[in-house]
């Protein structure tokens, strides 16, 4: 007895709203579980400052050196750099490892236990998981680069605040859209897992794409002028270098709802494939038995 | 109709055979040979609304395949299931609203959080209304004695706390039919009575359908009426506990106690349908076959040979009786 996928009716992105409530409660979950390690908090904040010290030095030196104006200042990158200290832990770099356990102990299958639309179940875990982390690091880094830094005598390298008001609502706005597309990311990851089973490989190619791809090794502006019509297309951007850019204006408020519909319209055909792979992975997991 | 109907149900798993050795090894890079296990072979049963029934067998001999084709969670590779009316894994997300499910090997709570905070998941999972919620959570809570361990983390929880804690997380949604893979596996003995006694009352009070596989024997004979053994992916026997035992061996045993060994000594044990397995100082353990010989005919016979300070008559352990069907059938674990 095959069951056939039914392609035809195709569920709505995100299920039924009736899905809403369950997921609203396996999201915070998620997030509680993690809230849970303060310790590996503390050490993630520490190797974040480490790191974001570097790369300001490096950018510095860069600008220091440019013969040539740049398309960002000095400030819109140093709030470029701090803003994605603070939420690298937002970045889809990375896969559950809670996930990958259930997937090699072959328990992932009971979570067709549940009565929920399978994707949606997991995306709620995961938007739990990729949000945990920020709240607990970024905001020491936020506070630490915006209010310590200039107090140290060290304004130069502070955070400024949002540039308007009207960016601040857009960053607010763009960075709800960017959990998303990095929840759809990160759940393509997981469900390829279904396949790979170890995920190491699927880890690290993850994060050579997420870090180069996002702006967080070099703000994207900053790469050669013949990779950008690639680079403003592809879909990692939405994650880090748009939300950054609006907040320090380097985006213009003209260009902010483009740039929202931009990341709305990767997140829903991230989130179409990943149920499409997913109906596929169902079926083998039914079939050979976890 | 009964609330579980299984006709011809199959379930073939291809698993890939790996040649030994490095060379085996390298080989399976390029070419792999599949075989064939067929983990369940076509098996047929009915359970009945209010029915408690036991579901053993040895390991690999198909019992967790059943339970999780029955669940919901696995296809079979052919035959067909209807469980109140629904196909298991076609209905799957509202055959599992009306279902509780308990595996003893796996706890299916948030190991991180405190038992309350998965209740509490469980019923925005399964959308449980606030007072129905209520009702049922704090009924289980009182039943299984989970006051004290609510605020803890399931990942503290001993294995006894954490098959209460189980059980009663598959009930919060109220299911009618209440599947139990291996409940009792692992746990001491003040814990198994507890599960035992709690399985019994919500069969009786509740009219929740029980199926429960086993490896221990007394789960079976303190809480189920009917009992189905299977083998090798089919089914072996399908009856009453007592039936099971007729079926393999119809023979019970007389234990009489004398005063002393030179009472016990005198007793002669033979004729039809009796034998004598033992004779240990003053206590003499006689093998009879109760449809040959009653067991008042036997007893008014040994009276006349003398008088015993006690008798009484023994079942043989049901263990006893499923190895020897085991052995019938040639099963051995796979």
């Amino acid at each position: 007895m095959k069951q056939t996928p039914r392609i035809a009716s195709l569920p709505p992105a995100f299920g039924s709203w009736r899905d809403i409530r369950p997921l609203v409660a396996v999201v915070s979950a998620r997030y509680r579980t993690l809230l849970q390690y303060r310790a590996a908090a503390f050490a993630g904040f520490a190797t974040q400052l480490f790191w974001g010290a570097i790369r300001l030095m490096i950018l510095a030196a860069f600008f220091a050196a440019a013969t040539e104006p740049q398309p960002m200042n000095l400030t819109e990158v140093v709030a470029y750099v701090w803003l994605g200290q603070a939420l690298l832990g937002m970045l889809p770099w990375n896969v559950d490892a809670d996930f990958r356990q259930q997937i090699r102990d072959g328990t992932v299958a009971y979570d067709l236990l549940r009565p929920l639309d399978l994707y949606s179940y997991w995306y709620g875990r995961t938007l739990g998981f990729r949000v945990a982390a920020p709240t607990l690091r970024g905001i020491p880094m936020v506070l630490f680069a915006m209010v310590l830094l200039p107090l140290a005598g060290l304004g130069d390298w502070a955070l400024i605040p949002p540039a308007s008001a009207v960016a601040f609502a857009g960053f607010v706005g763009s960075l709800v859209l960017a959990a998303m597309l990095a929840t759809a990311v990160t759940l393509l990851a997981h469900i390829s897992l279904l396949w790979t089973i170890s995920g190491v490989g699927v880890d690290r190619i993850l994060t050579v794409l997420v870090t180069i791809f996002s702006g967080l090794v070099v703000p994207l502006p900053l790469f050669p002028d013949w990779l950008q019509p690639f680079l403003n297309w592809q879909p990692f951007r939405g994650l880090a270098d748009v939300p950054y850019r609006i907040y320090s204006g380097n985006i213009p408020p003209a260009e902010i709802v483009p740039e929202l519909v931009f990341i709305l319209v990767w997140t829903v055909a991230l989130v179409l494939l990943g149920r499409l792979i997913l109906l596929r992975g169902v079926r083998r997991m039914v079939v050979q038995g976890g | 109709m009964p609330q579980i109907e299984v006709r011809g149900l199959a379930k073939t798993f291809r698993v890939a055979e790996r040649l030994p050795g490095l060379a085996g090894a390298f080989r399976g890079l390029f070419h792999r040979r599949m075989r064939d296990v067929h983990a369940l072979d076509g098996i047929d049963f009915d359970i009945e609304r209010g029915e408690l029934v036991g579901y053993i067998g040895p390991n690999g001999a198909g019992k967790s395949t059943t339970i999780k084709i029955l669940a919901g969670i696995l296809n079979p590779t052919s035959g067909t299931c209807r469980v109140d009316g629904l196909t298991p894994w076609r209905d799957r997300r509202r055959h599992v609203s009306r279902i509780g499910v308990v595996f003893g090997q796996r706890t299916q709570l948030w190991w991180d959080l405190p038992v309350i905070e998965s209740f509490d998941l469980l019923r925005d999972i399964y959308r449980v209304p606030p007072a129905t919620y209520r009702d049922n959570r704090d009924r289980l809570i009182a039943l299984m004695d989970l006051e004290p361990l609510l605020d803890v983390p399931v990942r503290q929880l001993s294995l006894g706390q954490r098959m209460r804690s189980d059980l009663a997380a598959a009930l919060l949604h109220g299911p009618s039919l209440l599947f139990l893979d291996e409940p009792t596996i692992g746990l001491d003995a003040v814990s198994k009575l507890a599960i035992r006694d709690f399985v019994r009352e919500l069969n009786r009070d509740r009219q929740v359908t029980v199926l429960l596989t086993t490896h221990d024997m007394d789960d079976i004979e303190a809480l189920c009426d009917r009992v189905m053994v299977i083998g090798n992916g089919r089914i072996l026997a399908d009856g009453s506990v007592d039936g099971l035992r007729r079926r393999v061996r119809n023979e019970r045993v007389l234990v009489v106690d004398y005063d002393s060994a030179s009472e016990a000594a005198m007793l002669a044990a033979e004729g039809e349908g009796v034998r004598l397995v033992e004779r240990d100082a003053s206590r003499v353990r006689i093998a009879f076959d109760p449809e040959r010989l009653p067991a008042a005919t036997l007893i008014g016979k040994l009276l006349a040979q003398g008088t015993p300070h006690d008798l009484f008559i023994e079942h043989p352990p049901i263990e006893q009786t499923v190895a020897e069907l085991y052995a019938e059938h040639d099963m051995r674990e796979r």
